[in-house]
């Protein structure tokens, strides 16, 4: 059938940087173009909103420090995923592990005899615990009995949801809240310092970006490393070589988890101060994260990058549903697309395209 | 007063379970071909929402249903078109999908949230049939049409699955698309065609959740359910008849989730279908059994011509 098309199609193995750039650009360039089919369908004038859009994610200090802000646990969770996604885990939990970190941090601010000066090492330490744990779950069921970790990590969130949900209107509701769904505030000692008067919490932020370095290191550097790497691209040959396939699922889970947990503590400890229902703490970061990691083409580095794109969608989104009027959700129509044409795209990175010359 | 809040419990479970049934029916043949479709969850909203507005608009709930077929098929296609001709990757295709139907969804639902559907496919009684002691309460009283449609559509889909020569040209597209291809069969084609089929049922499912069983659209109202469809395939083997009994076990949980809630802290008991989910697993895991060698041996993977 080939012989019959006006171009030739040859694999390219290793495609080049500049390769895996021009095309990744044009992915997200075709996304926008059918988002504005939505627009339009929509009854807006797709101009006027990629205007509000860009306006809302860079149009001045406050909206591009919102932008970062965003990015925050974005780029935490999306740096744990690349080493799952790395090792060929898919670890869909991170929403849940996030918002177990959420209720590890809210154990120290409010319930824990963690004394004061220690409270935010102890929220980020019980954060990554909680995280960590959660996402043990999927690892063992996984290495241990061959269960999908798809649908385990997946089903993690939706009862992590119900457990905050608990928590908030039950055994944690706040006795200073009005009888509204939410825990007590956090005291002044449990809350992360912003920079100047924006919602950056710089600390959060920080952890970020050293993680993504040492994530770097440890994929290309180390041994264990090493060993994620060979057992993602070709378990046999890693299992034949004496790798513990247990072992690195454990490990890998182990820091995606709680990579996720973490995030969970930046949102809660930097922004809200308070446990409250889950769709108010995590706007799906932890989905949004996996497109994060996808589009770093699993390179922790490229997450800073990335990480910072989607949260300029984040809040543009946020600007667009105040100016314009929009439903939140466009930022899922955004997140659908350019996940569909990231991956609908990969053919082109994988294989050239060249055009016969004509006999 | 026990007997009829089981008998009472066991109709409502057929009503729940509806849905989750409709969706695996069609995910089975979906991975029985070779693809998974992870995108269940967006399929199933983005049919809830066209049945509505449908209906809404129209008056006719029929009409509705149908539109939420197509609304199904065309979202399955979109998935069919990234995984099995530009072979993207089959999970990151279909965790795409359930975000764009959520998001398109609730988009373009904005406008009919909280408003009351007047045409809605109302339930039936079964006459004679319905003085069968027992089975006539449970099954035969106050039931929707559509509950009828899925059961009666179960062993037909089972029988063409397994004792058809489409079925078995669908199984070994899926067990070994290499050997069907040089048999003849258009591997494409039949992958196409059963995740389309995949799309139609989910979709088929979300209309009936926003017309049929709670006729209201909110946004996110399908809730999860697309998902317990993926772990309800493999829960089933990749056999209908099996999954008409996890839909309805699971119909069940969903169901008491509701009713124990005087007893129980509604948050835990909205756990229990995802929490039983899991252990359902780990429960085929560990028992007895030949599970995995009934998973489809090319699942996940595209088929390239000229390879293996």
């Amino acid at each position: 059938m080939q012989e019959y098309l006006p171009f030739e199609i040859t694999e390219r193995p290793n495609p080049s940087g500049f390769v895996i750039i021009t095309v990744s650009l044009l992915a997200l360039l075709s996304a926008f173009l059918v988002a504005s089919f939505v627009f339009w369908a929509y009854g807006t004038n797709p101009i006027t909103a990629y205007t509000a859009l860009f306006d809302g994610a860079f149009g001045g200090v406050y909206e591009l420090s919102e932008t970062i802000r965003r990015a925050i646990p974005l780029l935490l969770a999306g740096v744990g995923l690349v080493i799952a996604f790395k090792a060929q885990f898919w670890n869909i939990g991170a929403e849940g592990q996030l918002l177990l970190g959420t209720i590890a941090a809210t154990w120290v601010a409010l319930f824990s005899p963690v004394p004061e000066p220690l409270m935010v090492p102890a929220m980020f330490f019980f954060g990554f615990l909680a995280g960590s744990l959660w996402a043990l779950v999927p690892a063992v069921l996984k290495s241990k009995l061959g269960i999908n970790d798809v649908i385990t990590t997946l089903m993690m969130n939706y009862i992590a949801i119900n457990l905050v949900l608990f928590l908030v209107q039950g055994p944690w509701k706040g006795e200073h809240q009005w009888g509204f769904p939410y825990s007590d505030n956090f005291p002044a000692a449990a809350q992360l310092g912003t920079l100047g008067t924006t919602n950056v919490h710089w600390l959060t932020l920080v952890i970020g970006l050293v993680a993504a370095g040492l994530i770097y290191v440890l994929i290309n550097r180390t041994t264990p490393g090493y060993e994620i790497r060979v057992l993602g691209s070709n378990p046999s040959a890693g299992r034949f070589a004496g790798m513990s396939y247990v072992k690195t699922s454990i490990m890998v889970m182990f820091i995606s988890g709680g990579m996720a947990g973490m995030a969970g503590v930046g949102e809660i400890a930097g922004i809200h101060h308070m446990l409250r229902n889950p769709s108010e703490l995590s706007l799906g970061y932890g989905y949004t994260a996996i497109i994060v990691a996808w589009l770093a083409r699993k390179n922790p580095l490229a997450v800073i990058l990335t990480a910072f794109f989607f949260g300029a969608i984040f809040a543009g989104g946020d600007a667009l549903k105040v100016s314009l009027g929009l439903p939140f959700q466009i930022t899922d129509v955004f997140n659908g697309l350019i996940l569909f044409f990231l991956i609908g795209s990969e053919i082109l990175m994988n294989y050239k395209f060249e055009w016969r010359r004509s006999p | 007063m026990i007997e009829a809040w089981v008998i009472g419990t066991l109709a409502r479970t057929l009503a729940y379970g509806t849905p989750l049934l409709l969706g695996t029916l069609g995910e089975i043949y979906s991975e029985r071909s070779g693809v998974v479709n992870l995108g269940v969850e967006g399929m199933m909203i983005m049919g809830a929402i066209s049945a509505f507005a449908t209906a809404f608009t129209t008056g006719n709930p029929w009409l509705g249903i149908l539109v939420a077929a197509i609304a199904g098929g065309l979202a399955a296609l979109v998935h069919a078109f990234a995984s099995i001709t530009l072979r993207a990757n089959q999970v990151v295709s279909g965790l795409a999908l359930t975000m764009l139907g959520l998001g398109l969804s609730g988009l373009f639902g904005k406008g009919f949230e909280g408003k009351p559907l007047d045409s809605t496919i109302s339930n039936v009684t079964v006459p004679l049939l319905k003085d069968i002691p027992y089975l006539g309460k449970i099954l035969f009283i106050d039931q929707n049409p559509i509950v009828y449609i899925s059961i009666v559509l179960t062993p037909i889909l089972s029988y063409i699955l397994f004792k058809t020569s489409i079925g078995i040209t669908i199984r070994s597209v899926g067990e070994n698309p290499a050997a069907a291809d040089s048999a003849g069969i258009n591997v494409w084609k039949v992958r196409y065609a059963c995740v389309l089929l995949g799309g139609v049922l989910a979709g088929i499912a979300g209309g009936y959740l926003s017309i049929a069983y709670r006729p209201a659209w909110t946004q996110g109202m399908t809730g999860g359910m697309g998902w317990l469809v993926i772990a309800l395939t493999i829960f089933a083997s990749w056999k209908p008849g099996r999954g008409l009994v996890g839909a309805y076990i699971f119909g069940a949980l969903i169901h008491l989730s509701y009713r124990l809630q005087p007893f129980v802290a509604p948050q835990l008991l909205k756990m229990m279908p995802y929490a039983f989910a899991i252990l359902a697993l780990v429960a085929l895991a560990i028992g007895p059994g030949k599970q995995k060698s009934e998973e489809p041996n090319s699942l996940m993977e595209p088929y390239v011509r000229g390879e293996k």
